[in-house]
């Protein structure tokens, strides 16, 4: 229980996806316009995160001890159809649901976030559920981190931004001051979670 | 020059002034600063004003430089840019060398003020966004801890390191904080020395009581909202008080957590910046809770020692989520 707690928290805060491993900034810097698409972006996150992290097991466990060189266009490949026939379900099932996540489920299945997650995870040698929690953690660190952002940058236009900085090159510096102030969690747990 | 006082004002609402000007202000905060800056240049020595004056002359240097509007030099009058240098420099241990306290000042004000159009725009605060840039970028020169002055006029060898170098510390012994011994050896400083300042730490973040009554001074004088250091001691109080309850042993009390370290500094000074803090009364409880929390956080459980500077500049970040989330419903509606 308490490994499990250790790898949420890791993966959210101290080894923040997008702050610490600058992995998924593409959506990071893209779509934190506004922030209700932010949290939508997030959401679908977390959700292709999950599915990944399932394929990726699932692909470890049964598929690639026998083929160990497929393992990286395996996980893309499964997780992109994944990602597309969950995608296909949702729109049938729950239209509302659809229109939420829908529109972003197929922006972010090729994002190198989401590659990170199945070989982070591979390489660290999470089983099922270390592997479920690890991907919700992550999600969730990228939903924290995207809604700060969207917040940040909604701000950042009733401000007078010098012409020389306005637009992405101020978003990569709120960015960079984002992830120094995420390097306060450095260390965090890491005498309780071992 | 325009007269200070024209005969005819022609203006738009709000007609009701409060009489606070920028630079009225900012001379009461640094009024506040005064006895700070004299205890810290007791405790450490000529060290501490010549650190501290490098990071003001680094802050208006960059001001002076960056600052779009013309003339130029305008706003320099306000005094903010002398604040922000201050501040920086009473976060900054006494054998900083000099360079680096000049280099922290530039990024305070060029990444933390100038870059969002100046005053009352920057969602950080600058000086803390100073500090964390220095930390980041020499994290062997910010936590190496001189041990306090024998004199009013003692420098540390460190102090005048050549640019881009690290200088060789001459000073024959270095002081752990109160912080550093909690987290690697368990100690737990009396309350006495913590309150009094009589400990090794950063400039500002020694003496207790005077920071305290400086914050008092600066309540009462309505400079800044009082609800965010009161929400960020009693949160932070509380919640290590439950800690301390559960495993004594393991966590230490809350009044060494209140009076170590730079909370109070960071409460007081720091925290209560009133463009990146919260707008709406709730919003400031709720951002002093948050700042509280994670510095429990981040000292307890945390790869650091101390954890304010970032938890300030984390819930900085949240300020405007915070006050989107708290603001009060229209009257009608």
């Amino acid at each position: 229980m308490g490994d499990l707690i250790w790898i949420f928290v890791a993966a959210m805060l101290v080894n923040n996806f997008t702050l610490a491993y600058f992995l998924g900034l593409c959506p990071f810097l893209g779509v934190s316009g506004r922030l209700d698409t932010a949290l939508r972006l997030g959401l679908a996150n977390i959700f292709v995160m999950v599915i990944t992290s399932s394929c990726a097991w699932l692909l470890n466990t049964f598929v690639l001890p026998h083929a160990p060189y497929l393992r990286l266009i395996a996980f893309i490949i499964v997780v992109a159809s994944t990602v597309q026939f969950v995608e296909m379900v949702i729109r049938k099932m729950s239209p509302a649901l659809f229109r939420a996540l829908g529109i972003f489920l197929p922006l972010i299945t090729t994002n190198c976030a989401i590659l990170g997650l199945a070989l982070f995870q591979t390489n660290r040698g999470y089983d099922f559920l270390e592997g479920l929690v690890f991907a919700l953690g992550a999600g969730g660190g990228l939903t924290l981190a995207l809604v700060v952002m969207a917040g940040l940058r909604e701000e950042t236009r009733v401000l007078d931004i010098p012409k020389v900085v306005q637009g992405m090159a101020l978003y990569m510096i709120l960015a960079g001051i984002l992830s120094m102030a995420f390097m306060g969690f450095a260390g965090l747990f890491s005498s309780g979670g071992s | 020059m325009s007269r200070q006082t024209p005969d005819l004002v022609l203006s738009t609402p709000p007609f009701l002034r409060q009489g606070q000007t920028t630079p009225w202000i900012m001379r009461q905060v640094l009024g506040a600063l005064v006895p700070v800056l004299v205890m810290a240049w007791v405790h450490f020595g000529l060290s501490a004003l010549l650190v501290t004056a490098a990071a003001t002359a680094g802050c208006l240097a960059t001001e002076w430089l960056f600052d779009p509007r013309r003339p130029r030099g305008r706003s320099l009058r306000d005094l903010s840019a002398v604040v922000t240098g201050c501040l920086l420099g009473l976060v900054l241990p006494p054998g900083f060398p000099l360079w680096m306290a000049f280099l922290g000042g530039g990024a305070a004000i060029g990444m933390g003020k100038v870059l969002w159009g100046g005053l009352g725009q920057n969602p950080f605060n600058p000086a803390l966004l100073g500090r964390a840039f220095l930390q980041a970028a020499f994290p062997a020169a910010i936590t190496t801890w001189s041990p306090q002055g024998t004199g009013l006029f003692s420098l540390h060898g460190t102090n005048l390191a050549l640019p881009f170098l690290q200088g060789t510390p001459v000073d024959a012994m270095s002081a752990a904080t109160p912080l550093a011994r909690m987290k690697f050896q368990s100690q737990v400083t009396d309350l006495f020395p913590l309150a009094v300042g009589d400990v090794g730490g950063s400039l500002g973040e020694t003496c207790g009581v005077v920071i305290l009554l400086a914050g008092l001074y600066l309540a009462a004088r309505r400079i800044f909202d009082w609800r965010i250091p009161v929400s960020i001691l009693a949160s932070t109080a509380v919640l290590s008080a439950v800690f301390h309850l559960i495993d004594g042993a393991r966590f230490p009390p809350p009044l060494f957590m209140v009076f170590s370290g730079g909370l109070l500094l960071g409460a007081v000074f720091m925290a209560t910046d009133p463009v990146s803090s919260p707008i709406t009364p709730r919003g400031s409880w709720i951002f002093g809770a948050g700042v509280g929390g994670l510095v429990v956080l981040i000292r307890l459980f945390g790869g650091m020692p101390e954890g304010v500077m970032y938890a300030i500049l984390l819930m900085n970040a949240a300020t405007p989520l915070i006050n989107r989330a708290t603001q009060p419903r229209i009257y009608g509606t």
